[in-house]
Parts: C-alpha cells; sequence; structure tokens
C-alpha cells in the first residue's frame, strides 16, 4: 500500500470533532479522524482511551453525543452494521469471531452472498452458485486458507481464526476496513504473517484504506502510514510513525512507564 | 494502494462443497416404505401413520427455526391449530371441499398470522422468543376455547371430508384415510420435504444457519438478521398449518388441544428426540414418537411417565438425538470426522 495521492482529494472516511458519552463518562471528546485513499491508520492508547469506542461509533454500531461520522461523504453515523456493510465498510472484531459450525467456504460464502445480493430467493442453489463459490475461494486464497476451505471453523488454529474473521471481512469487497486488534490473542511469531498476509489481501482486494487498533507498537511502527494516538477520549497525536517515535513522551503516554512488560502482554 | 481489485468471478469455479446429500435420500427414502407400507401393513398401522406425515411437515418447518436459526419455540402447535381450524371453518361453515383450496387457504392463513405473531417475537431470541411463542400460543389456545360460537370451544369443530383433486370418495372413512388421503399426504410430505432441501441448501440457508451461529458477526457481514428471521418464522408456520391441516383431516376434528402449549412440548419433544442437527431428524422423530406414544398407551395408563422419562433419558444420554448418535456412530466407524 502506498501512501495516499495529492490527487485524491476528500477523505474516504472523517470522523469530525465525534464526542460520546455513556452517562457521565466521557469517553470521546472532539475526535476528529479522517483516512485518505491508500492509508493504513493505526490508532494506539492505553486501555481506556476510548480505541474501541472510536471504532464502534466509525461503524455505526454506537451514534455519536456529538459530532459527525462520513463515509465516501456520506453520514453514517448510528446506520447500523449491514447498511455499513452495503456501503462498503466491514470490520473485523478484536476477539475471535466466527461462526463455530461452519465451515471456512460457509462463512466466506455468507459475506459473497450478501454482497452479490442471492439471499432473496430461497430456492437457489448455494452449492451450483459458480460465481459466488469462485468468489468465496478467491478470498480464501488471497487471505492463505484455501487449504482449509472445508474445514469447520471452531477447528482453526488461533491464528487461522483470525485470519477467517478477517477474510469474511475482506469478502464484502469494502472500501475501507476497520480491524479492532487483528493480532490479539496470536503467538508474537504469528503476528508478523498475519500482518503481511492482511495487507497484500487488501492490496488483492481492492481496500483502500485500513484502520486498525493496534497494542503492539512493532507491528503499528511497521505497517502504519499514520498513528492515531487516543488518551482519555482525545486525539494526543496524529502524525506519521517516524515522528511519533522518535518522540520519547509520546510512546511513554501510550504504551505506559514500561512498554515493555505491556507488549509482552499481547 | 491503487483501486486495482483482484476479478473476482472470473475464473470457473475450481471445486465445490463436498456436501452429503445424506438428510434428503433419508427422507426420500422414508417415503419409499412409507409407500409400499399400504402393501403390507394394517390399517391400523396406516392409521397410525398419517399424524406421523402431518407432524413430518410441521417438524421441517419447525427445524428451520430451530436447528437452522437457532429459534426455540415454545408455541408452534399455533399454527397446527391455524391449519387445523382453516380446514374445519371451510369445510362446516363454508362448504369448500377442495383439499387443494384448504391447503392454500390453511398457507395464506399461516403466513398471515406468523408475520404478524413474528414480527413481534423474532426480535428476541432464546428464553425470551420461546416465552413469547409460548404466549402467542396460549392466547389462541384461549381464544379457541372461550369463543364457543365460533370455535365450537372444547368441543372442537367438524372437518368434513374433503375432495382430493376434485374428487369424491364413496367408500368408508378408514378406507378414504388409508388409501387415497394417505398417498395424498405422503406426496405432499415428499414434495414439502424437496422444498425444504432446497432452502436449507440455498445461501437464504446459509445466512439462517450464520444467524444462528454468531447473529452479532453475522451483521457485519451484511445479514438482515430480522427479515431473515421473520421469512424463516413465516415459512416454519407455514409448514405448521399444512401438517395441521393433515393432522385435522384425519381425526376429521379441530380441537383446542391442537394449539395447547403441550402439543407444542410434543414438536419440541420429537424435534430432540430425532435430533434438530440433521435435516431427516425430525422427521424420525415423529414417526418414533408416534409409534412409542402408541405402543407405550397401549400397555398402561401411565404413558405420559414413560414418554417423560425417555425424553430425560434422551436429553442425557442422546443430547444430539437418534439421528444425530447414529450420524456419530457411522463416522466412528468411518474413521472418524
Amino acid at each position: 500500500m502506498q501512501p495516499a495521492r495529492a490527487a485524491d482529494t476528500s477523505p474516504l472516511f472523517q470522523a469530525i470533532n465525534v464526542s460520546k458519552s455513556f452517562g457521565a463518562f466521557k469517553a470521546l471528546s472532539n475526535v476528529s479522524l479522517h483516512v485518505n485513499d491508500g492509508e493504513f491508520i493505526s490508532i494506539v492508547g492505553p486501555n481506556g482511551a476510548g480505541k474501541t469506542t472510536l471504532v464502534n461509533v466509525a461503524t455505526g454500531l454506537l451514534r455519536p453525543t456529538a459530532g459527525e461520522v462520513r463515509f465516501m461523504g456520506r453520514d453514517i453515523a448510528g446506520v447500523g452494521p449491514v447498511e455499513l456493510a452495503r456501503r462498503g465498510m466491514s470490520r473485523a472484531f478484536q476477539l475471535v469471531n466466527i461462526f463455530p459450525a461452519l465451515t471456512v467456504r460457509e462463512t466466506l460464502a455468507v459475506a459473497v452472498a450478501s454482497r452479490l445480493c442471492r439471499v432473496g430467493n430461497p430456492f437457489r442453489s448455494l452449492r451450483r452458485d459458480d460465481v459466488l463459490q469462485a468468489d468465496a475461494e478467491r478470498i480464501a486464497e488471497v487471505l492463505g486458507l484455501r487449504a482449509r476451505l472445508e474445514t469447520i471453523a471452531s477447528t482453526l488454529s488461533q491464528g487461522e481464526k483470525k485470519l477467517l474473521d478477517i477474510a469474511s471481512a475482506f469478502a464484502l469487497k469494502p472500501s475501507v476496513i476497520l480491524l479492532d486488534e487483528p493480532t490479539s490473542g496470536v503467538s508474537t511469531g504469528d503476528k508478523h504473517s498475519i500482518m503481511e498476509v492482511l495487507v497484500s489481501a487488501a492490496k488483492a482486494a481492492g481496500v483502500r484504506g485500513i484502520v486498525q487498533v493496534e497494542h503492539d507498537m512493532d507491528l503499528v511502527e511497521r505497517y502504519s502510514h499514520r498513528i492515531v494516538a487516543l488518551q482519555e477520549g482525545r486525539v494526543l497525536a496524529d502524525m506519521p510513525p517516524k515522528e511519533f517515535f522518535a518522540d520519547p513522551t509520546m510512546l511513554a503516554a501510550v504504551v505506559g512507564t514500561r512498554p515493555q512488560t505491556l507488549r509482552k502482554a499481547h | 494502494m491503487s483501486n486495482q481489485s483482484i476479478d473476482i468471478g472470473s475464473e470457473t469455479v475450481v471445486r465445490r462443497t463436498v456436501l452429503r446429500p445424506n438428510g434428503l435420500r433419508v427422507l426420500l427414502g422414508l417415503t419409499v416404505i412409507m409407500a409400499l407400507l399400504p402393501f403390507i401393513a394394517s390399517p391400523y398401522v396406516l392409521l397410525l401413520m398419517l399424524p406421523f406425515i402431518g407432524y413430518s411437515i410441521a417438524l421441517l418447518g419447525f427445524n428451520l427455526l430451530f436447528g437452522n436459526t437457532g429459534l426455540l419455540s415454545f408455541g408452534h402447535a399455533l399454527f397446527l391449530g391455524v391449519g387445523a381450524y382453516t380446514a374445519a371453518a371451510l369445510t362446516s361453515k363454508f362448504g369448500v371441499l377442495s383439499f387443494e383450496l384448504l391447503l392454500l387457504v390453511a398457507t395464506l392463513m399461516s403466513a398471515l398470522v406468523s408475520l404478524v405473531v413474528g414480527a413481534l417475537c423474532v426480535r428476541y431470541t432464546r428464553i425470551f422468543f420461546g416465552m413469547l411463542t409460548l404466549a402467542f400460543g396460549m392466547l389462541f389456545h384461549s381464544f379457541l376455547f372461550k369463543f364457543y360460537y365460533i370455535t365450537g370451544g372444547d368441543q372442537g369443530m367438524r372437518v368434513l371430508r374433503p375432495l382430493l383433486l376434485g374428487m369424491e370418495w364413496r367408500g368408508g372413512k378408514t378406507a378414504f384415510l388409508t388409501g387415497p388421503f394417505y398417498y395424498y399426504a405422503l406426496l405432499l410430505f415428499a414434495l414439502l420435504g424437496l422444498v425444504m432441501w432446497r432452502i436449507t441448501q440455498s445461501p437464504f440457508g446459509l445466512h439462517l444457519r450464520a444467524i444462528r451461529e454468531n447473529a452479532g458477526k453475522a451483521a457485519y457481514v451484511g445479514v438482515q438478521i430480522f427479515r431473515m428471521r421473520l421469512a424463516a418464522f413465516v415459512i416454519s408456520a407455514v409448514y405448521g398449518g399444512i401438517g395441521g391441516t393433515i393432522l385435522a383431516v384425519t381425526t376429521g376434528l379441530a380441537d383446542p388441544e391442537l394449539a395447547y402449549w403441550t402439543h407444542s412440548g410434543n414438536l419440541v419433544f420429537m424435534a430432540v428426540l430425532g435430533g434438530s442437527g440433521t435435516f431427516a431428524g425430525p422427521a424420525i422423530g415423529a414417526l418414533v414418537f408416534v409409534v412409542l406414544q402408541d405402543f407405550v398407551m397401549s400397555i398402561t395408563q401411565y404413558w405420559r411417565f414413560v414418554m417423560g422419562a425417555v425424553l430425560v433419558l434422551l436429553v442425557v444420554f442422546m443430547p444430539q438425538g437418534l439421528s444425530g448418535t447414529v450420524e456419530a456412530l457411522v463416522n466412528r466407524r468411518q474413521g472418524g470426522r
């Protein structure tokens, strides 16, 4: 993925002065964030900084208390997941989120079927739908799950389950994909391979922007074009990784005083 | 990153899902055996097979909701009642005797009722869905019970012998039921079984299973949860209505007991007995239930006690039901899967 091109004018995704309160607790205050065409953005911050709330607001799951959320120039505040998927934004979750009893092929077919609008007729054959099946197979191929097509999702390894979750988000052929800690709960060795697969898959699938929440600073440094640091619901920094990691106060604020311990915790 | 994207769909399909159409085979095998049954079995056995056919059809629908979508209805007898009372009202009050017309109106009525009931119920899941469906079932039962002048109250309503394909049968009642009606109902069972098989093998069926597995995630991959659940509810209700029509013609009576909650419980029992995880399981469950109930009733008046004990043993030792257990045994013998 190359950084944003100057030719592209309006951002793909924009959160403008977003605030979100849960009762008296202010999870987000005046947060602004934008994603340009071709960008890979990492949202970082300590626990409770509002990262997941931001993703939830951004994916239309939560309606912001104040502010605007726009995707491809249209307001998406609170539109709900189905409509969001239709408009071209998809999401993978922090915790492994799969359909346990479905095979990899079926899992991907669920997303492909909704994208190709195949569910209106309950008598249409799933098995003989060559376009749909080929599509699901291509996604599996891209995410390195081809050999696992007929495997029941619950029997996959932890890393494969993560990939499957991400693959089903890709199967919607989204313009923007939001990943909430795509590598959490995965061994350090697998983290890099998952990220490599993810980035190349994004390229192959025509994903135009990635937003991820990530704790692992190695991954953040290596893959992102821009880092948005949150602290207590506010944007602390929005800068390229080079500048971000050059500033020791940033790192301390985001990962706490003992970055090594935190890294190990994940 | 540019706007290039992989050209999905241009490549021809390489490998297809290996689906073992076991469920359909079992169902069709069952149909063939049933079709041969009149040549060897007594009219008593054949009369016992009619409720089995009625229940099987209802359970094919019930399991779309329970086994596929993960919604356990405790009020499904409501739709058996709708089917039965539609048949009763049409034959004895409006003089409509065409069985095809009975089926058509029963289909429409159960679809209509389920659309309203379902729109309220499918917003909830698990125990809340179960309780709501139970409540609607009870509501309908009290309507049947209390509105004597419309429904005949506890007396029920007579269901006159219908015309099959416009033809009148001049013979006796038993000969009608074990002859033309038996084959008509069996054909209907096979046909509706095929249709249900298509439904479960469609992208629509896949979306239902996705909802059962993980509704939260399903929404994020574009599954329209409410609409899909409602569609499954309506389809299952239509199957219930058709099953109820067959039951009512068999007994010649639409009885409020048909819509009573214990009857809904029986449907759940049959589904669990046969195994809701497989396509033909619930039909097998209906068969075993009907035969077992008849057998136990013939030897003891404490048949409910025996049936209860069977249910307990079943849940403890065979949580997958009969078909699930058989499938597991076969798989183990074949080296496991």
